[in-house]
């Protein structure tokens, strides 16, 4: 398996899923379009377009050639960035990204305590300050107005 | 001519005012800072300070983004050359001739031409978007529904031709990010697409957070635990003085670059990144000495630098005379114009002259500015990069997630944000563009619209693209860059991006 022919073939599927999920919009007709139209022709294009790339991708590398060295440092900040979705108007902007950057200075990068708190309290009060201060860019408080 | 140059006197007076002045000089700073760290690119940096600039007035917003943007432009290629780290991807070929001057001693020349090239690029090419926008926006407003339609066709079609890769991956991308801003309210009909319920999304996806995700968030992913140089070699003010042959050397690559780079970036696409590329590639085919190329030749720096910054101020012409973006960049100032209640397009330059004028004229002030900057602070800008990556990175992270958040305030942008950031470092990893997604999605609403607003007019006949002859030119073009890119497929032969070393794959070797 090459990598264009594994990525070609999630295209593939996420076309075929977009017309299947077009099924609950009105098609319209080839005069008349209607809301599912355009995404159905575009969906269409997109199969085409990702069965081309299968056939025509023989000489790409292949998959197990791809390196993932960094994958414990992505899957961290995705799961960090998942974190500041629920986070940040139920703990307020301040309180969230001081959790994060604790997470990711301390537990991922094993920075000292000291210079871990200090560079996520710096990092949230002051661009807390610098924003929603000086630049007046409304931010969540959080119930503890923190 | 005498109309122009009192618009211009209008525009000066409206940019040497102390507050558009001040932003201007902290967006050039803000951009220069943006050019120099290798992981946000100008795109990034406007996406991400766009929140910032929602309390100032529309004039002051645009000139502070734009200065972000060119400056960008200027600072990207300060870490190429001393560090051989292209802080932004226009500056990738300027590493190459850019390091290996370093290596040898002239790192101040590399500098001083670099910087040079880019204000007599930056400035020359300013009068020809002071030029040629106001008769394009004339011109623009025999466009109807039809016409616009074929334009961002084509624009989709210019941008999959020139992408680095392959056309067909590109097409594809192109197709993905129309799909993405299929979500949300049909204008037409009034039914709600793909929203699954969620009402924030009753308006479609924003471009803010997608930007961010692939371009800010996806490198973070990419790059996140990796080793980075820490060596930085900071050349005096006094060794910056270019020899005379270098002089000489570089007059016509600067000359050849700025009107290749506006060109280029009038074009849809990547503007600033693909004229780097033709340009390093065009005084590598030109010189009596094309084996220098690679070993130091100041040439190599010249060209590129000044592409990448003519090609800033080309890409402003379509945004500003037709309101189309010709890429992600001006995309994201579109936005923030709109912020302001401001449409680009035709009617801005009759209807709000000093906008208009101010902006031209901010851009003059700005590139001055960032010659003064760059050139003697150097120094200080290039410490920003003995901040320890495992900081850098988690502090950039803080900064998307402040400037998407702050755009809309809803955790629902960070969702797509980090959606879009996993989209992207996949799409990386498999060697696909980003940046057709992005303008994809942007396009996505307003092509559907023309579209069906074309049949509407026609009672539903598709003759009426080719029965009016601005529509048949633009889809005869887009036809035409269709054909050519099959041809070399399907006669086995070598390609023009080949040749030129657009290939993804030689760009990732350089890096």
């Amino acid at each position: 398996m090459t990598t264009d022919r594994f990525s070609a073939s999630v295209l593939v599927l996420f076309s075929l899923f977009v017309i299947w999920e077009s099924r609950h919009l009105p098609l319209g007709t080839f005069r008349q379009p209607g809301p599912a139209y355009v995404p159905v022709f575009l969906a269409s294009l997109l199969l085409i377009f990702g069965v081309s790339l299968i056939l025509t991708a023989g000489r790409a590398p292949s998959l197990s050639s791809l390196r993932w060295s960094e994958w414990r440092h992505a899957l961290a900040i995705l799961l960090t960035c998942v974190f500041s979705v629920f986070a940040i108007e139920r703990l307020g902007y301040r309180l969230t990204v001081l959790l994060a950057l604790v997470f990711l200075v301390k537990g991922m990068e094993k920075r000292g305590w000291v210079s871990s708190l200090t560079f996520a309290f710096g990092m949230a009060f002051g661009s807390f300050y610098l924003f929603y201060t000086v630049l007046r860019v409304p931010l969540p408080q959080g119930p503890l107005g923190f | 001519m005498s109309e122009t140059l009192h618009n211009l006197y209008i525009g000066f007076s409206v940019a040497l005012a102390p507050s558009v002045l001040l932003y201007a000089f902290v967006g050039c700073v803000v951009g220069t800072l943006v050019g120099v760290l290798p992981g946000i690119g100008p795109l990034a940096g406007i996406s991400l300070l766009l929140p910032a600039s929602f309390g100032l007035d529309a004039t002051s917003a645009i000139v502070l983004l734009a200065g972000i943007y060119y400056g960008a432009m200027y600072g990207g290629s300060t870490t190429s050359i001393l560090m051989r780290i292209p802080g932004e991807a226009a500056s990738v070929m300027t590493c190459i001739d850019g390091y290996e001057m370093t290596r040898k001693g002239r790192a101040g020349p590399a500098l001083a031409i670099a910087a040079i090239g880019s204000y007599i690029a930056g400035t020359v090419s300013i009068v020809g978007l002071m030029l040629l926008a106001p008769p394009l926006a004339s011109f623009a407003l025999r466009f109807g529904p039809p016409e616009y339609f074929a334009l961002l066709l084509l624009g989709l079609l210019v941008l999959a031709y020139m992408s680095g890769g392959s056309m067909l991956k590109s097409l594809a991308m192109a197709a993905l990010g129309l799909l993405l801003g299929m979500i949300g309210i049909d204008p037409m009909t009034g039914f709600f697409r793909f929203s699954y319920g969620l009402v924030e999304l009753g308006d479609g996806i924003g471009v803010v957070p997608v930007a961010v995700g692939l371009f800010g968030l996806s490198e973070i992913l990419l790059t996140a635990g990796q080793p980075t140089a820490t060596e930085i070699k900071k050349p005096r003010l006094k060794d910056l003085l270019p020899s005379r042959e270098e002089w000489c050397d570089s007059i016509w690559p600067i000359g050849r670059g700025t009107v290749l780079g506006f060109l280029i970036g009038i074009i849809p696409g990547s503007a600033h990144i693909i004229s780097s590329f033709v340009s390093y590639a065009v005084e590598k085919r030109l010189s009596k000495h094309p084996e220098r190329f690679g070993h130091g030749a100041i040439e190599g720096v010249a060209g590129p630098e000044s592409a990448n910054n003519s090609a800033t101020s080309g890409a402003f012409v379509p945004m500003l005379a037709l309101g189309v973006p010709s890429g992600p960049i001006p995309a994201v100032m579109i936005a923030a114009m709109m912020v302001h209640g401001i449409s680009p397009g035709p009617l801005l330059i009759s209807q709000q002259p000093e906008l208009f004028w101010g902006f031209i004229a901010s851009m003059y002030v700005g590139n001055l500015v960032l010659l003064i900057l760059n050139l003697p602070l150097v120094g200080i800008f290039v410490n920003v990069l003995r901040i320890p990556y495992p900081l850098l990175y988690p502090a950039i992270l803080v900064f998307c997630v402040l400037g998407v958040y702050a755009v809309n305030g809803s955790a629902v942008d960070l969702g797509i944000m980090t959606a879009t950031g996993a989209l992207g470092y996949g799409l990386r990893k498999f060697d696909f563009e980003t940046a057709p997604v992005v303008l994809g999605l942007i396009l996505a609403p307003m092509m559907e619209m023309s579209f069906r607003q074309s049949l509407a007019m026609s009672s539903g006949s598709y003759a009426i693209f080719v029965n009016r002859p601005i529509a048949l030119v633009m889809l005869t073009v887009g036809l035409a860059l269709l054909l050519l890119s099959v041809v070399p497929f399907l006669m086995k032969r070598v390609d023009w991006r080949q040749r030129l070393g657009l290939e993804a794959g030689q760009e990732k070797e350089t890096l």
